[in-house]
């Protein structure tokens, strides 16, 4: 019965009083084997990431090439306008006053860079997502935005067992062990 | 937190209040910020002044309606004086915007506890100040419905923004603000408006609140990239602040009218806008711990050091006052110097000595502990700082532009009933936002509210 359901089985949750209970299971259950493991908190936790292997992300990364683009899109263009487009002669002056055109190539570095870690972010988080499996579970839905703690290990992963997870669940302290459905 | 001594009686923290009361979980921190939106019903002082600043509102549409009608001719300004009560009022929303970013990224990259409870308030505050800004660029430019012919936009015309003068840097710096402010605020609520979407009651609030939540479900995978995310705005807002007052100063600094042109503009006019904008967290702060009993979350604590803020950043502004001063008598310059006299004793001398009594004179009682911890003081202290910066603006504009080189170009300036009808109005606008802010979305994060109070718990058992 438990191997014909598992495509309609996100995975197992479990639930846990505190971050620090959630961070010794998130710990112990990656020293088991489980990679395809993912905890829920209502604030980031410090050293939670680091507990369930996650290395650096790529927001930084996003945020500087936003930030180029911005600064260096925003010179050219302030250059092609002033000085090939529509050149103003005032006074014989340089046409490229490139100290003048600065302030606007600094505002748009920061536009740029803002505009990518944010939209970078969620969609590398995969946001917005309406629908999850996670809030079928009531008691997810219900306290993991507010004051409890959550460890899922999903289906997806390659040592998953439905019963034995369950188990393992139940050993490292997790109350209120559910089956989490996609259907 | 349930263990062990609480903190208030450790000797080093007896002597600051703390950040937050103790006695709270994860638990009570959601509860209490999240009532307030959900289920307590809105209080018959919130219908009153919701209906008062609503009518304000009102008069600042009529009276924005009347000038798209008439022009800007009713207005008090004239030839000399082209820039009145406009750009006066735009400069001082916009630095009283800034105390928002300033406490929730500057702050934050340094780490102080105790920017969590007023952050969300101040940032709220920054983009309804930025919001009561932008009114005035646009309708300053007489006419309003081709104020896009400052954006670079491929014209039948041919022609493209001057991007040498500082009223386009102006346009990109505010305009990046605004939207910088927006993103850094809906970012920092994002955790929040899941909360509200777990505990919303009825139908309409789930969706909505739900819609505006994205789906987040507190993932660490989410957080840990949330949280990169959050620091590099931060990163970014801090000198992004610093740029908006200073290209504001430029309009001003990079003109030759003396009183103006001088260098030490930049840092006073950055300096004056976080002294003006902590001035008007404190206004809004007393009021709105007092009425939704946020006093646990908004201690002691928070009300002091913001008054040593403004006590700091005013002797910074003290300063540039007197370099100001100085410097215009020591340059020899007889225009610069005939206009420090005009300041002392030209027509409008009363709006210098009242801006030296309100900005300079009146915060130095905040050397004074008894005074710092006095909350009906600081709240009548905080409205005669924002009076000060107003009138600092005043000063600024009018003063300099009545009496420049020559005398037979010289001129008055009194606002009419308009000007103050658009500047009152705005102050409607900005308690308007404000009081639909309190009730729809939580005034105090409530997820940095957990952090705290994971830390403050782990302290404990130390």
């Amino acid at each position: 019965m438990i191997h014909q359901h598992r495509s309609h089985i996100y995975g197992v949750l479990g639930e846990f009083d505190n971050e620090h209970a959630l961070m010794e299971a998130a710990e112990k259950t990656r020293n088991a084997g489980y990679r395809r493991i993912d905890a829920y908190a209502p604030f980031p936790v410090e050293g939670l990431s680091e507990a369930l292997g996650l290395k650096s992300n790529k927001v930084a990364l996003l945020t500087l090439i936003g930030g180029l683009c911005g600064g260096l899109g925003g010179f050219g263009f302030e250059y092609w306008c002033n000085v090939i487009s529509y050149p103003l002669n005032i006074g014989g002056r340089p046409l490229n006053s490139w100290p003048a055109f600065i302030p606007v190539t600094f505002e748009l570095t920061v536009l740029g860079a803002s505009l990518s870690a944010v939209f970078g972010m969620l969609a590398l988080n995969g946001l917005p997502q309406p629908y999850h499996p996670l809030f079928n579970v009531e008691r997810f839905a219900k306290h993991a935005t507010s004051d409890r703690f959550f460890l899922c290990i999903e289906a997806r992963d390659k040592k998953f067992n439905l019963a034995e997870v369950a188990r393992f669940m139940q050993s490292l302290g997790a109350h209120h062990v559910n089956e989490v459905r996609d259907d | 937190m349930s263990t062990g001594e609480p903190p208030i009686n450790s000797p080093e923290i007896r002597r600051l209040s703390p950040v937050i009361e103790p006695g709270h979980t994860y638990g009570t921190v959601t509860d209490k910020i999240s009532a307030i939106v959900l289920t307590r019903p809105a209080s018959l002082g919130w219908f009153a002044g919701f209906a008062l600043s609503f009518s304000i509102v009102m008069m600042l549409t009529v009276a924005l309606a009347w000038l798209i009608t008439k022009g800007v001719g009713i207005w008090g300004i004239n030839i000399p004086i082209g820039w009145g009560f406009a750009i006066v009022n735009f400069v001082w929303w916009i630095g009283i915007g800034h105390a928002g970013t300033l406490i929730s990224a500057i702050l934050f990259l340094l780490n102080q506890k105790w920017r969590t409870s007023i952050n969300r308030f101040a940032e709220a505050m920054t983009l309804f100040a930025v919001a009561c800004a932008g009114v005035f660029p646009l309708i300053h430019t007489g006419r309003p419905w081709m104020a896009y012919y400052m954006f670079p936009y491929p014209s039948t015309m041919g022609i493209w923004p001057q991007f040498r003068s500082p009223l386009i840097w102006d346009v990109f710096a505010v305009s990046t603000y605004g939207t910088v402010s927006a993103l850094f605020w809906f970012v920092g609520l994002i955790p929040d408006l899941a909360t509200l979407r777990d505990r919303a009651v009825t139908k309409p609030k789930q969706i909505i609140y739900g819609m505006l939540a994205l789906g987040w479900r507190g993932s660490a995978r989410h957080w840990h990239r949330y949280q990169s995310a959050y620091l590099l705005l931060a990163g970014l807002a801090t000198p992004l602040v610093l740029s908006v007052h200073t290209v504001v100063s430029f309009d001003f600094a990079v003109a030759i009218v003396p009183g103006w042109h001088t260098t030490i503009f930049p840092p006073y006019f950055v300096a004056g806008a976080i002294y003006s904008g902590f001035a008007m967290v404190l206004t809004i702060a007393i009021p709105l711990r007092k009425a939704y009993n946020l006093e646990d979350f908004i201690t002691m604590r928070h009300l002091e050091n913001m008054a040593m803020v403004m006590l700091a950043t005013g002797l910074i502004v003290a300063y540039g006052y007197f370099f100001e001063f100085f410097l215009s008598k020591y340059s020899g310059n007889k225009f610069d110097v005939f206009l420090v006299d005009q300041r002392l004793h030209g027509p409008y001398r009363y709006f210098y000595f009242a801006l030296i009594l309100c900005n300079i004179l009146t915060p130095q009682l905040l050397w004074f502990q008894k005074v710092r911890t006095n909350v009906p003081a600081l709240f009548v202290m905080s409205l005669i700082i924002n009076l000060g910066m107003w009138l600092e603006r005043f000063v600024i504009v009018v003063i300099s532009l009545t009496r420049d080189f020559m005398p037979s170009a010289w001129g008055r300036y009194s606002a009419t009933f308009w000007d103050y009808a658009t500047l009152v109005g705005t102050m409607g606008l900005f308690t308007m936002l404000l009081f639909l802010f309190v009730r729809v979305l939580p005034a105090i994060s409530i997820a940095e509210m957990r952090e705290l109070v994971a830390h403050t718990s782990e302290d404990d058992h130390k």
